[in-house]
Parts: structure tokens; sequence; C-alpha cells
């Protein structure tokens, strides 16, 4: 169990070593503390720990070398890619293998009449979109990190983007995983074809944090570039009626490549950082992006104009050119950044609701801000509703960082309520895992469990992730954490 | 409707500690797919209705035992739809048989399959426990992705009560071209065509004709007609021609020989079987209506990349669904242990020791 910060154990150490540096040369194979401090953390910086080993494989077999060895050492191991999660998945254990993919960067084939790409897990998201460019073509989904985060990653995590209404999440966009067991057997999920014999393991092993097998290889869906984007910038002077105009232009049959909004605080927040021309008197802006043939945009762009305003909104922008649509995303694309600007820490909230529940949330976090003392502004995927609430804080503040925990806490269990999840794009890691205890019975943990043992009998593969223990729950009691209580005072957090 | 539930899950304890199989059943147009069918009907259309239908969320939660009619009523009377165009394969078709069975239409070469649009289930496992995975919203990572892997698994998991469905807008224009083309050129033309941002939204290739549907804003439709060519098809007829495809009733789906559904990559080459074929999805599904023998079509299938069904025949003996390599299968049956430990769910349906 994570009980923070773990003794070394020097003779488990060199044991670890001696067999992975005979499968891995010396230099993949790291273990002195200067070393193995860059992999104490993801993107959620706030729980870290030394992993006894770090092993950096260059290829297939060397993964599957590395998994046998662990297993027949009995060893943890959590697989990581570029490192940008913001769950604390990849958060190394200090008793077992930090198993990095960085090193297996190559993109092994793309084919633009069959539109695939079969890359290894290391390489970047944005890295597949630029290779297959020269033919028109991109890679869908779009995570805000997508510079940096690694395809691999997105399978772990199931990541989106702000285009994915309409171009689906990362199981929308994959063909096939090929991974390695914890036996290091090669397996693989899904197909060149659309479909593969037996149950969909493809989806099953999307999102699943590195629990059940470690990526080794994936191919992709690449689609034809749109010929043209163009998108709104409407101002509204309330979120709730903003939100409504969502709604409205769903209702109205129009799926819109993308559909975002973010709030006053929001706004004010990145437009001192981007300068997007953003109205910062607005209580609300909503960006509503078309793609396709300049007549069908043209369409789409009259149709979302006529239903935004009769839902209200008071001002609208229509980007005439792509320097000005870059723009007016700018702000979006910048929001995380931009709250560092602004606050010495944040901390990047991830709960998808219902949309129609929006106003009622949203109260609901204006309440919390003045209940816990920190402020909170929110940027919302408005056409999923998938809500990205983020705190402003002070870490070397011990008071602030138990506010802002119980904060987050308590908005998680709000979009429970609400009919929502805790997570719907980020994972759960380590950071939302007492709250599954309370998404999730007893008895759907269980089989949780019981999935996992499929795939990994001795659960070797990313433990005390994602699936909470009956133990863990029991302990977190379904409770809202309140006065700062919590149930591992000794886990290093945030 | 508890009662119901109650009912089913007192059913599926008292079958699992008999260990006697239990056969859960919709409607039954689907009996034909598959393998064996094996032990005592459970009628899931007890447990019938739309739970939650909210049109602006694109979501709606259905019971199983609701008709799929009803289901695609509701959507249409809304103006959204059912995207992946399942095949309905008589009156009698529900919304558990259709997730059970995981077939998709047509339109699955643009939207996607069945289960891209599962959003989350509820469902009676083995142990009669009442278990919901997933959810009533678009983005969901919390746990494993129980839910989408429901769909194709021929109710060898559980019993499905509930599932929560994205449902996108209907097209605002459709269009339906032909075209004379022979197969290696239409295939050839089907995957130059899906590089392009074109509306392509159904294919339905055999004897020589292609015949395409364009589904979008009309702009768009109009710019892809100049681009692609070919005679413009009634929109009375069309509608004929596509349910005719979905539902398998077009003349082609009637041969005496056994039907063989091929899933291959849209690139493979014109494959050299005996038989007839119709080809779909930008060239990705092949059917093949075919004497030969079922080795040698699933090697043909294999060699470029791709499995082989036997859809429909009146002789299964060769195996209706490729066998999968050997680690794959161990993970299969650990599976189904999980879900269903006493193994009493449609024992031998997928494969003789699921």
């Amino acid at each position: 169990m994570n009980e923070g910060f773990r003794l070394l154990d020097p003779v488990r150490q060199s044991a670890a070593v001696k067999v992975l540096r005979a499968i891995l040369p010396a230099e993949a194979v790291l273990y002195e503390p200067e070393d193995t401090k860059p992999y104490e953390c993801d993107g959620l910086s706030a729980y870290r720990e030394l992993p006894m080993v770090v092993a950096l494989p260059q290829n297939e077999d060397e993964v599957a070398r590395v998994l046998r060895a662990c297993r027949r050492l009995n060893l943890p191991v959590v697989a990581r890619g570029a490192g940008t999660g913001l769950s604390g998945g990849a958060l190394p254990h200090g008793k077992g293998v930090l198993l990095s993919l960085a090193k297996m960067k190559r993109i092994l084939a793309l084919d633009p009449v069959a539109r695939v790409a079969r890359v290894q897990p290391g390489v970047r998201n944005l890295a597949i979109s630029e290779a297959a460019a020269p033919y028109g073509l991109y890679y869908a989904p779009d995570p805000s990190s997508q510079i940096a985060c690694s395809i691999g990653g997105n399978v772990g995590e199931n990541a989106g983007g702000v285009h994915c209404l309409k171009y689906g999440l990362t199981v929308h966009n994959v063909l096939r995983v090929r991974a390695c067991t914890i036996e290091g057997e090669v397996v693989e999920f899904g197909s060149e074809a659309l479909d593969a014999p037996g149950y969909d393991l493809l989806a099953l092993i999307m999102g699943s944090e590195g629990m059940l097998a470690v990526a080794t290889e994936i191919t992709v869906k690449l689609v034809p570039k749109p010929h043209t984007a163009r998108v709104i910038l409407a101002a509204f002077d309330d979120v709730e009626k903003a939100g409504n105009a969502a709604a409205d232009i769903i209702a109205a049959g129009i799926i819109p490549a993308g559909l975002e909004m973010m709030d006053q605080p929001a706004t004010r927040a990145v437009e001192q950082y981007v300068h997007a021309g953003y109205d910062l008197e607005a209580a609300a802006l909503l960006l509503c992006e078309s793609d396709g043939t300049v007549e069908e945009v043209e369409e789409e762009i009259g149709r979302m104009t006529a239903v935004l305003k009769q839902a209200g909104a008071y001002d609208f922008r229509i980007s005439q050119n792509e320097a000005e649509r870059l723009r007016f995303w700018s702000g979006r694309k910048a929001a995380f950044p931009a709250m560092g600007r602004i606050s010495p820490d944040y901390y990047c909230m991830d709960g998808t609701i219902p949309r129609k529940r929006l106003g009622e949330v949203l109260r609901f976090i204006a309440e919390m801000e003045k209940k816990y003392g920190l402020r909170c502004p929110n940027v919302f995927h408005a056409g999923d509703g998938n809500l990205h609430p983020l705190i402003l804080f002070d870490a070397n503040d011990p008071e602030q960082l138990r506010r802002t925990e119980a904060f987050a806490g308590e908005v998680l269990e709000k979009s429970i309520a609400v009919g929502g999840t805790i997570t719907g794009e980020h994972g759960v890691g380590i950071e939302k895992i007492n709250q599954m205890c309370v998404q999730f019975d007893p008895k759907e943990l269980e089989m949780f469990r019981a999935v996992k043992r499929a795939f990994d009998e001795e659960g070797l593969l990313n433990p005390d992730k994602n699936i909470p223990t009956l133990h863990r729950c029991a302990e977190f009691g379904r409770m809202h954490v309140e006065g700062g209580q919590l149930p591992h005072p000794g886990l290093p957090r945030f | 409707m508890q009662e119901v539930i109650e009912r089913y899950a007192e059913r599926i304890r008292s079958a699992a500690a008999a260990k006697k199989p239990l056969r859960l059943r919709g409607g039954g147009t689907k009996d034909f797919y598959g393998q064996a069918l094996q032990g005592e009907v459970l009628d899931t259309r007890d447990y019938t209705g739309i739970v939650a239908y909210e049109p602006t969320e694109l979501v709606i939660t259905a019971r199983c035992g609701t008709p799929l009619a009803e289901l695609e009523a509701a959507l249409h009377a809304r103006g959204q739809q059912l995207a992946f165009e399942p095949p309905h394969y008589g009156p009698g078709a529900t919304v558990g048989g259709m997730l059970a069975a995981g077939l998709s239409g047509p339109r699955r070469q643009a939207a996607g399959a069945v289960r891209d649009f599962v959003l989350g289930v509820r469902m009676l496992d083995g142990r009669g426990d009442d278990l919901s995975f997933g959810g009533q919203v678009m983005k969901n990572v919390a746990g494993y992705d129980v839910s989408r892997p429901m769909a194709g698994s021929l109710g060898t998991l559980g019993l499905i009560l509930e599932v929560s469905l994205k449902v996108p807008p209907l097209p605002f224009a459709e269009a339906t071209l032909k075209l004379e083309l022979p197969q290696d050129k239409a295939i050839e033309m089907l995957n130059h065509w899906g590089g392009k941002p074109l509306p392509i939204s159904a294919c339905a290739w055999s004897d020589g004709g292609l015949t395409l549907r364009l589904s979008g804003a009309a702009s768009a439709i109009r710019a892809a007609q100049e681009v692609i060519g070919g005679d413009l098809m009634q929109t009375a007829q069309a509608e004929q021609f596509w349910q005719a495809i979905r539902e398998q009733t077009d003349a082609f789906f009637q041969s005496d020989k056994p039907m063989w559904r091929l899933s291959l990559p849209s690139v493979a080459p014109p494959l050299a079987l005996p038989g007839e074929q119709l080809i779909e999805w930008g060239g990705s599904l092949r059917w093949l209506a075919s004497n030969a023998d079922a080795r040698t079509i699933r090697e043909a299938a294999a060699q470029v990349g791709g499995h082989a069904t036997l859809f429909r025949a009146a002789d299964k003996s060769a195996g209706v669904f490729t066998p999968l390599p050997p680690a794959v299968a161990t993970i299969h049956r650990k599976l189904k242990r999980a879900f269903d430990p006493a193994g009493i769910f449609s024992a031998g349906r997928m494969y003789p020791d699921l």
C-alpha cells in the first residue's frame, strides 16, 4: 500500500539491478537517486516517490524480458510515457521498477492509403499528426498536452481533447494495441481491420492506466484534415445562459468540432497572459468551432450563430482567418499555464456532469470557494460535460493544501451526486482513488479487481492505483473529507 | 420493474447453484448468429422501456427488453439516431440483443460501431449481482471500461439490464450515388476517397456496381457529388436500398451458400476466393457467399491481416469465429470466470470453452 516514504531496501534493489542489467545496457538501468529523481512524479507533482529502479527498454523484446524478470522477482512495475498525466497514474513504486517507454519513440509505419500509423508507445501525440500532415491526414484526439504527451499514455488514460465530441476519444481512434502481459507474453488487442474476434479487449485496455498490460505498439487511425475551420466566440452575461446555449446548439442537431466554455475568472486570468482579446466583462465565453468544406462551415456557422443569438449571447465574433481562429483558441489552450501565472500553484480537477446540471454545479463550486477561502476559475468542455475547475492555492502553506484537497473532494462527490463521474479524461490514478469508493459499490469494485486478476494475477502492474481495496474504502468510509482529517496523513500530497 | 430484476437474479442464482446453462434471449432475431444455443431460455423482454432520454445531452438509457424499433422511433422523433445503424433482422429485435450481438450496419464506416456509442451498462453477473459500469456522460474513465466489451459478448458475460448510448443527430441531408466499377477499382477508389474530407457514410459494392451514400450538410453533399460523379438515386429507392443492406434482405444475402463475414483492412486487395462478394465499410467488410472450406477462407483473411466469421450457415462445425491466439484465449477464459463463475451464461455461443 501507499504508505508514503518507503525505506529503500538495498538488497532488493541490487538484486533487481543485477537482473535488469542482464537484459538492458548499463545506461538503461538507473538506480542512483540523482538519476531516478526525474521520475519521482508525473504531472501531478504533489505526489512524489523515488522509484527503486528505472528501466528504459528500447524495444518490445526488452519490455517482455523486463516484465518476465519483474514477475519472477515479484517486483511491482509502473509504466510511464511522457509523465504528463494529471492523476498520479505514473507515480512510481518505492519498492518497484519504473518502466519508462520514452526510448520507444519511433513511428514504425505510416500508410496514407489505409490511413493508419503504427507507432511505438513513446511517440508524442502531436508527432503523429505532424508525420501525417503531408498526406492531408491527422490523428484526431488532441489533449491540451499533445506537444508532450505520448500515445502510450493516451491509451492508458483514454485521452480526449477539445475536439472529441465530434471526433471521439482515444478508444474511437485506435485500431490495435500490441502489449506485453506481466508474464512477458506479447498479445494483440484489436486488429488492422475494424474489429477482432472475441471480447472487445481493445476497449477494455483503453484507460486501464497501465494496470492490465504494457502497450508496446499502437496502430492509430488517421483521418482527413477538414478543408477549413472557423470559430465563434460568444459572450454571455450569465454562466447558466452559456451552458443552456451549448445545449441549444446540440438540440439544433449540430455537433460542433469544438464547444468550450470559460467563466469570467478564467478569461481574466488567461487574457493577461495570452492577449486573446477576450471580453472581460462577460460572465462566460463560449467557443463554438465548425470544420469541413468552406460551404459546409459557412452553413454551420450560420446555424450556430442563430442559435446563440436566440440563447441570449450579447456579443459574438467569428474568426475571419486562421490566425484569428488560433488567437480565439489561445486563451482556452493556455488556461492551465495561465493559472500558474496568477497563483503559486493550481489544482486541475476533471469531473464530467450532465450538462443540464452545470448551473447547479457552478453555484456549488462558488459556495466551496467561500467555504474554503480559495479561488476556483472554471474551464469546461461544454459539448461533453467535462468540467475542469482549477483551484488556486499555495503549496507552501500546509493549511491551504488541506483545504484544496477537501475542496476538490467535495466537487468530485458533487459530480457523482448529479449523475456524473469523478474523471472524464485524466484518470483516477492515485489522486481520485478514494472517490472511487463513492462512485462504485463494493461488488462493482470487486469486479474491477477480478478483471485485473484476469490479466495480472499477482497484481504487479501499477499496484495501488485506480481501483481501491475494500480496506481502503472502509478507511475512507464514503466520508466527505472535513476539517482536514485525511485518511493517510503520512502520504505526501501536492 | 425492480421485481423483474429480482426474478432474473433469482433465476440466475438457482441456475448457477445447479450449474445449469441459461440462454439469454430477447426477440430471438439473432439466434442464427454464433455457435451452439444451449440451456433454458431466460426471456429478457419483461424488462422493458426507456429509462431516460435527454436529447440535449445526446444520451438515451433503455432497458434490455425495449424493442429496438421503439427506441429508434423515440430517437427519430427528436431528430436523433443510433448512428451505427444496427441490423434488426426481424420485428422482435431488442436493445439488449442489439448490444450483445454487437453488430453494426452501413453507417459504421463513418460513425463507428455499437461499442463506440456505449456509455454505460447495468447488468446482472453470474452471481445475480446488480452492477453498474460507465455512466450517462460522454467522457468517463473511472475504473476499467467494462461497458464497451459487452458489445458483441453474445450474452456470455452477464445479463445486460440497461444500456446508455450516445445518440447523435440525424444528418441534415443525404444523397445516394451509383457508379459502375470493377472490384479492384472500387476498393482503390473507396480508400482514395476515404483519405479526403468527403461525407461518405455508407457504401456497398457488388457485381460491378458501387453504391455510395453521402450524409451531412447539403452544401457538403453537393461538393462531394462533383468530386465523385455517378448517378443520383431517387430518395425512396435509396432508402429501400440501404435498408436492404442493413437488414440483409438484399438479393445478395439470399444465397444458399454459407455466408461469411470477412473483416479486413480496407486496403486488402480483392480476395481470390470462390463465390460472390458484397463489400461495405469502405472496403473493411466483405460478405462472401461461398462453399469454399473454412480453412481456405480463414487463411485468406488472415493473410491480409483480417479475420473471418461464419455468419450464416446450416453447418457450423468449422467454428463460427476465428480461433483466438492462446494468450488471448487465456484472458478470455479468466474474464468469463470473473463475470460468470459457474459458466451458465450462453455457454458455447462464442467459443466452446466460454
